[in-house]
């Protein structure tokens, strides 16, 4: 007889007071009591709806009937056939846009909580199983990756499984890409991606850091040495600003400048050379996750945090779980609220002039549209600001590679199997799609690794 | 984590606050053009830095970088002798110098600027260009790259500001006697904010057109992180990616010389910090 509460087993987590204070990890796990008895909530549907929700095809009520009964390892075995970084998606995924979306038990209560019991079989295998990682037969092809992110990631490990020879060029001193530099210890660990980076390893992939496509190497310098496609999953790269009067005042960052020190250069240990600005009021502009991060990064360093965001708080794209966390953390919510200008003193900003806005009709993306109240202008205080309002795709590859074409926002163009207008060179994540999630990159990298697979089959028949 | 570290294989001190390291890169040798820099990291905890390939053989398979001693990430670089290694080292970043078709070039160098103008100067001296250098030093002491330069120019003029060498005045002064007397294609100006500023100021009034090479805070260098952006034309640019060359006369020097210090109180006590701990090191052995 499953469990038929309607409520999902909570998930511990750190209390707010201290982890304001802290960078260790919010959310602590589920015990292998708590993983068994919310398995047991699954009602193991013969269609399996869970299933069309993941963009990585995860074989779920399998796995999770594997948990009900205690065998982790096998529930382990059955997600890593699909997912290379489970460890990661169990905790970063928007599961509640995806698989527990369409869970049938969300019909009359809360889904099951699969991206929660996905966490707890990865953590549950890293403390606890031996990875025997058995190097594939090589079957003599080369792959390169550009790009050691969710997307690059993904596509070496399946391209490594297949029996491709596979390098991955990263531009940045470590691996991971946004896992790293983007999303904060406290939501990932780093050990964990490190971790996933090593099982790619273990399997032969190799992965060179320091390395920037483009500049150290191009593209058409990869296949003359030998290479016989090219995966690009190159990332979102230049960060947006508004444009507003005042944004290159000093205080001002865009949150991968501040996420990057923060993350990647470790500025919050007093070890780090690299330095973080320490503010005292922080205003951080945007609604999405990386929103999120920044201004829970920025109380963590001790400031005061106020998040602008132009619409409600119905439209916030961030996790309801990010933002929930933050409000807990005393981050405070300004909604309806659009900044116009930035103020400064002696070169350093010193307050942001805003206006209110109202919802008005719906437009293209089908959310409502802000529309500014006439004379509402307002000013709040602050000493640093943080633009998180997204990014627009790297010039660097496709500047410096003939025959690849973009679309006018400068992302990728490319078919249904994942190939851009240059014949060999796939591409994925957000240098096709735009700032999107770590499990969307990663599944337009298995789609890609299977195309590539495809392709050098046809090519060397 | 595999490691990719770089050995030095040569060190100089070009004058008590500026130094010379060669080390071994094959790829950086052989790809890096004028005007590109590299970013590197000291050690595990080390912040990146970009520094400006000073000069490259890409038979030896060695990259020349010179840097002033600034800040702690720079004084523990200068702590490092021949075969030590360093531990990243990524490039070449940044597009090249355009520098093709130019027949007669005006460059300036401002003090370790001039290390940034060197190869710039070299490279237009190997396509055939007329090059004509003024180097500018506070004083003597801080001479660098006199031979060099004197190699590879047309005429080579140096001024200090005490006259303790060639002659003494600002870069400007020299500048403002060549344009009343002769044209260029083109001017390239490398040296502190404030040196380019007022060349820009000059040439403008004589209508030539000048490029300068601009070093503000990076992390990533490669587009990501939007700390080296600069107002250019009125248009927010990215140094690493846009640049870091850029027509002289659209850059907001004021805006780059405010950015540039967003970090110097941390900067201080960084290098104060650093100062103790190599003193106390001293101090054991």
């Amino acid at each position: 007889m499953p469990n038929m509460n309607v409520k999902r087993c909570e998930m511990p987590l750190q209390p707010k007071e201290v982890r304001s204070h802290n960078i260790e990890e919010v959310a602590l796990g589920y015990t292998k009591e708590m993983a068994m008895e919310e398995a047991e909530r699954c009602l193991h549907c013969k269609h399996k709806p869970c299933m069309q929700g993941c963009p990585v095809s995860i074989h779920i009520p399998d796995f999770i009937e594997e948990v009900k009964n205690g065998n982790f390892k096998e529930a382990y075995h059955i997600i890593k056939k699909t997912s290379s970084l489970p460890a990661v998606c169990g905790r970063v995924c928007p599961q509640e846009n995806q698989c527990e979306k369409y869970c049938v038990r969300a019909i009359k209560g809360e889904s099951v909580g699969i991206g929660r019991l996905e966490r707890f079989v990865a953590d549950w295998a890293r403390e606890n199983l031996q990875e025997e990682n058995v190097k594939p037969v090589l079957n003599g092809h080369k792959v390169a990756i550009v790009g050691a992110g969710p997307s690059g990631l993904t596509c070496a490990g399946d391209l490594a499984k297949l029996g491709y020879e596979v390098t991955v060029f990263e531009a940045l001193h470590v691996a991971g890409g946004v896992l790293v530099y983007g999303i904060p210890e406290f939501r990932l660990p780093k050990k964990i991606v490190e971790h996933e980076v090593d099982s790619l390893r273990q399997l032969g992939v190799h992965i060179e850091c320091d390395s920037v496509i483009g500049r150290s190497e191009t593209i058409d310098e990869l296949f003359e040495e030998g290479f016989e496609a090219v995966f690009v999953g190159s990332g979102a790269g230049l960060p947006n600003f508004m444009g507003l009067e005042g944004e290159n005042l000093k205080g001002v960052f865009s949150a991968n400048e501040y996420l990057t020190r923060f993350n990647l250069m470790k500025a919050y240990d007093e070890n780090s050379d690299t330095p973080i600005y320490r503010a005292k009021k922080c205003v951080v502009v945007g609604g999405g996750n990386v929103a999120m991060d920044a201004a829970r990064s920025a109380r963590r360093l001790g400031a005061e945090v106020t998040i602008v965001y132009r619409r409600g708080m119905e439209e916030l794209p961030a996790r309801r779980e990010e933002v929930e966390h933050a409000m807990e953390e005393g981050v405070e919510f300004k909604l309806l609220t659009n900044p116009t200008r930035l103020f400064g003193h002696d070169g350093w900003v010193s307050s942001i002039e805003c206006v209110e806005m109202e919802l008005g009709e719906a437009d293209a993306s089908g959310r409502r549209r802000p529309v500014v109240k006439e004379n509402s202008e307002f000013e709040i205080t602050c000493d640093c600001v943080i633009m998180a309002i997204g990014t627009s795709p790297n010039p660097l590859i496709r500047s410096t590679t003939k025959g690849l074409e973009t679309n006018p926002k400068g992302c990728l163009i490319v078919d249904e199997k994942g190939m851009t207008t240059r014949k060999g060179v796939f591409a994925g994540g957000d240098a096709v799609s735009g700032a999107a999630t770590v499990i969307q990159a990663m599944g337009a990298g298995k789609k890609c690794a299977q195309s590539i697979h495809e392709y050098i089959s046809n090519l060397n028949q | 984590m595999e490691l990719l570290t770089v050995r030095i294989v040569e060190q100089e001190c070009l004058n008590p606050t500026v130094t010379k390291m060669v080390v071994e890169h094959e790829k950086i040798s052989i790809k890096a053009k004028a005007g590109q820099f590299i970013i590197l990291r000291v050690d595990a905890n080390g912040e990146r830095i970009p520094l400006t390939i000073a000069d490259t053989d890409p038979i030896r398979h060695t990259v020349t970088i010179i840097f002033q001693i600034v800040g702690a990430t720079t004084k523990k670089l200068n702590e490092l002798q021949v075969n030590d290694m360093i531990y990243d080292f990524v490039g070449p970043l940044g597009k090249p110098s355009e520098i093709e078709g130019l027949k007669k070039v005006c460059v300036i160098g401002g003090g370790v600027g001039c290390a940034i103008a060197y190869p710039t100067a070299k490279a237009l001296k190997i396509q055939g260009s007329e090059v004509v250098t003024i180097a500018g030093f506070r004083n003597k002491e801080l001479v660098i790259l006199e031979n060099e330069f004197q190699q590879v120019s047309d005429r080579f003029y140096m001024m200090s500001d005490d006259g303790s060498v060639g002659q003494k005045g600002l870069v400007t002064d020299c500048l403002r006697n060549l344009l009343e007397n002769e044209s260029f294609d083109e001017v390239i100006a490398i040296g502190p904010l404030v040196m380019m500023k007022f060349v820009c100021q000059l040439t403008k009034e004589y209508g030539v057109k000048t490029i300068v090479s601009m070093n503000p805070i990076m992390i990533d260098g490669t587009g990501m992180c939007g700390g080296c952006r600069l107002k250019v034309g009125g248009k927010m640019k990215f140094a690493c990616v846009d640049g870091p060359d850029f027509d002289g006369h659209e850059v907001d020097f004021d805006e780059a010389m405010a950015r540039n210090t967003q970090y110097r109180e941390f900067e201080h006590h960084a290098y104060e910090t650093c100062c103790n701990l190599l003193k106390k090191e001293e101090d054991h052995a």
